[in-house]
């Protein structure tokens, strides 16, 4: 995944609170087995009311997105960070996330940020005027050109990996040794574990 | 000195730790792995590109079920029926092609164990307590039901356990949801997570694994234990437990991939130690009176929008928060609901009976002792049943369930997610509302425009019979 350090510019002013996945992307999308261009399909329901931010000229490409409380709930399909990526979106800021979203979006490059909704009334208002926002993840700041400044707390590994792009797997393959121990380790103490799974060749 | 009491979900993540890195992220080991056609393509091709072997294949049971048309398989010489739709065919191609290369094991979509991966892991015995258990789907929370600690996951989280067999994780906060009293005759499982949903509403365990504690699920069957753990992630919750005990011991005893001999017998001494010490403190606790719990059905586009079936249409103003009330709006206009209408007065076109959620057998005897000697409403147009597994289809043939649903005008599916979702050709038409045993009342989720009404089994066959939400009790 792409590195993240700063994400400027313009915000989608949305804010809707419980917003599942089905709404960021609907099930008729998910027949894909490619992770691209999955943002044709990106709030479709929405996108059919005339007026909807996601089309508004003022916020195409708008790096940012503003959202409600439980953002990303319901189905876990990965499918939803791929479409919000393809929008060109790199961070989101929102009150709460879903657990699993919140995960899937750091592992595709997306920075979740979790700010109190007095924070996120806020931006909307500066995301409604056109005013650019700007997010330092190294900082963990979002500011804006009025001399707003709200801080935000992220899970220290998570940064890590957001900040260098780093690959999960690649990552714990390098924990092999540790694995494999207390794979052996359990063999021994439960080896009723894996009875039932042996595949005959 | 004694040590401290632990909760389940404690003793499960403990025995579980790889190892622990310095900024508090564990590596969690994985013990079982289901995986369906539509959230696993991608990551079989990440490990292709990067040259990555799966590590513990035979941890991995793959089950085609979310594309899968719910409509015959073979036709009458046998010969495999094609699947119409170009992009659900390849999709379940490529989970066809990529087990096999990949050395895991492989339920086809014509074999009598295929069924919803949800249904099939406690069914085969493959899902057992204390372990870890993931999926690419929300819904895995339902092996929970056997004490395992269950939790959907990503494509990226997939490949992750794939290539290594664990997951990078973060210790969630625990909940107990506590229940006293006892539920009133004719209330079900489904009924009272619904309850419980509306209680702490859709993002109230949102960080939290929920233990559900109390004599209630101690009653309750292993296929009522998973219903239960099964909508946790409706309520926000990573994943949802109850501690296993004899109900749970004596439904996996003799399944194929449970163990046997003297290993069940060490099996069932250390699943005995799963349940919370006394003592055991909980992040939250929530405490819920049974006998207040009617047989419930949602009104609105969140799981957390329920309401007894005696109640009315809530009034978007009867809600203390403005953000609610804009989003209750927003529900009955897209519901076509207007506020004051009692709930047995909606009409449904509809009806559902399936899902991870309420597919099992006890689910379709429940619906069909509603239905025996009835017929559907004539203004019910479609009603569909659709077992969980090949073998759910199978045990309720033996029992003659069939002969009742399609005496009653149902129509008699092969198994599947079916019209919980639309991925295949079950859907609910724009502007119609269906009564569904399903999970997710969300806009669209059972087809564009669709209107969805959750609910209970034999709630379901009430509404059929009525052709209106109905309280089943008025037809027992």
């Amino acid at each position: 995944m792409e590195p993240i350090e700063r994400v400027s510019g313009r915000a989608i002013p949305f804010g809707a609170k419980n917003v599942d996945t089905d709404i960021i992307i609907p099930a008729k999308w998910l027949k894909t087995i490619s992770r691209e261009g999955l943002g044709e399909g990106a709030f479709e329901s929405i996108r059919e009311t005339q007026g909807n931010v996601f089309d508004d000229p003022a916020y195409s490409g708008a790096p940012i997105l503003i959202a409600g409380d439980n953002f990303g709930c319901g189905s876990s399909r990965e499918h939803a960070a791929w479409a919000i990526l393809d929008l060109g979106i790199r961070a989101v800021i929102a009150p709460s996330y879903s657990d699993i979203f919140s995960g899937n979006a750091v592992k595709n490059g997306i920075l979740p940020i979790v700010l109190p909704q007095e924070a996120i009334d806020r931006l909307m208002e500066v995301a409604q005027a056109g005013e650019p926002i700007d997010v330092d993840l190294d900082t963990q700041t979002v500011t804006t050109p009025f001399q707003d400044r709200f801080t935000f707390d992220i899970d220290p590994f998570r940064k890590h990996c957001l900040l260098h792009g780093l690959d999960e797997v690649a990552l714990t393959l390098e924990r092999k040794t540790a694995i494999t121990s207390y794979e052996s380790q359990r063999a021994s103490a439960q080896s009723w574990l894996t009875k039932g799974t042996e595949i005959n060749a | 000195m004694a040590s401290k009491p632990l909760t389940l979900y404690d003793k499960i993540w403990n025995a579980h730790v790889v190892e622990t890195r310095d900024d508090g992220t564990s590596i969690i080991y994985i013990d079982r792995h289901l995986v369906h056609e539509v959230t696993s393509p991608q990551a079989f091709d990440a490990l292709r590109i990067a040259g990555r072997p799966v590590r513990r294949p035979e941890l991995t049971l793959a089950v085609p079920d979310h594309n899968l048309p719910t409509t015959a398989r073979r036709d009458a010489s046998g010969g495999k029926v094609a699947i119409a739709d170009p992009q659900s065919a390849a999709q379940l191609e490529a989970l066809e092609k990529n087990a096999p290369e990949f050395g895991i094991r492989y339920i086809g979509d014509a074999d009598d164990e295929q069924g919803i991966v949800h249904v099939v892991g406690p069914e085969q015995g493959f899902s057992l307590p204390g372990t870890t258990i993931v999926c690419g789907d929300s819904h895995t929370a339902s092996h929970g039901g056997l004490g395992a600690l269950a939790f959907g996951i990503g494509t990226s989280e997939v490949e992750h356990v794939l290539a290594t067999q664990t997951l990078l994780l973060q210790k969630s906060k625990s909940m107990e949801i506590r229940v006293g009293g006892e539920l009133s005759a004719g209330i079900t499982a489904k009924d009272l997570i619904l309850h419980i949903i509306g209680v702490i509403g859709a993002a109230g365990g949102s960080g939290y694994v929920i233990e559900y504690r109390g004599k209630v699920f101690e009653q309750m069957s292993v296929e009522q234990r998973l219903t239960v753990c099964n909508m946790s992630i409706e309520a926000g919750a990573r994943a949802g437990l109850i501690a296993p005990d004899d109900v749970v011991f004596s439904y996996l005893k003799g399944r194929p991939m449970a163990p046997s001999g003297n290993d069940w017998d060490e099996a069932v001494r250390y699943w005995r130690s799963l349940h919370s010490d006394p003592g055991a403190e909980f992040d939250k606790s929530v405490v819920i009176d049974a006998s207040t719990v009617e047989p419930t059905v949602t009104w609105g586009t969140s799981p957390e929008d329920v309401v007894a079936i005696g109640d009315t249409v809530p009034s978007p103003d009867s809600f203390a928060d403005e953000s609610k009330r804009v989003a209750a709006q927003k529900s009955l206009d897209y519901m076509g609901l207007t506020p004051g209408t009692p709930m047995t007065q909606v009409p449904v076109e509809n009806i559902f009976i399936g899902s991870c959620t309420n597919s099992r057998i006890e689910d379709l005897r429940a619906a069909a002792a509603v239905l025996s000697g009835r017929k559907k409403a004539n203004n019910v147009r479609w009603a569909i049943v659709v077992p969980g597994s090949g073998l759910v289809k199978r045990q309720a043939e033996e029992e003659g369930l069939d002969r009742i649903f399609t005496d009653a005008g149902f129509e008699w599916r092969e198994p599947g997610c079916s019209a919980c979702l639309g991925m295949n050709p079950d859907k609910v038409p724009a502007g119609e509302r269906c009564a569904s045993t399903s999970n997710r009342n969300f806009v669209g989720r059972q087809g564009p425009g669709a209107r969805t009404h959750l609910l209970s089994p034999a709630m379901a066959a009430a509404a059929a019979v009525k052709g209106r939400l109905t309280d089943v009790r008025e037809l027992t």
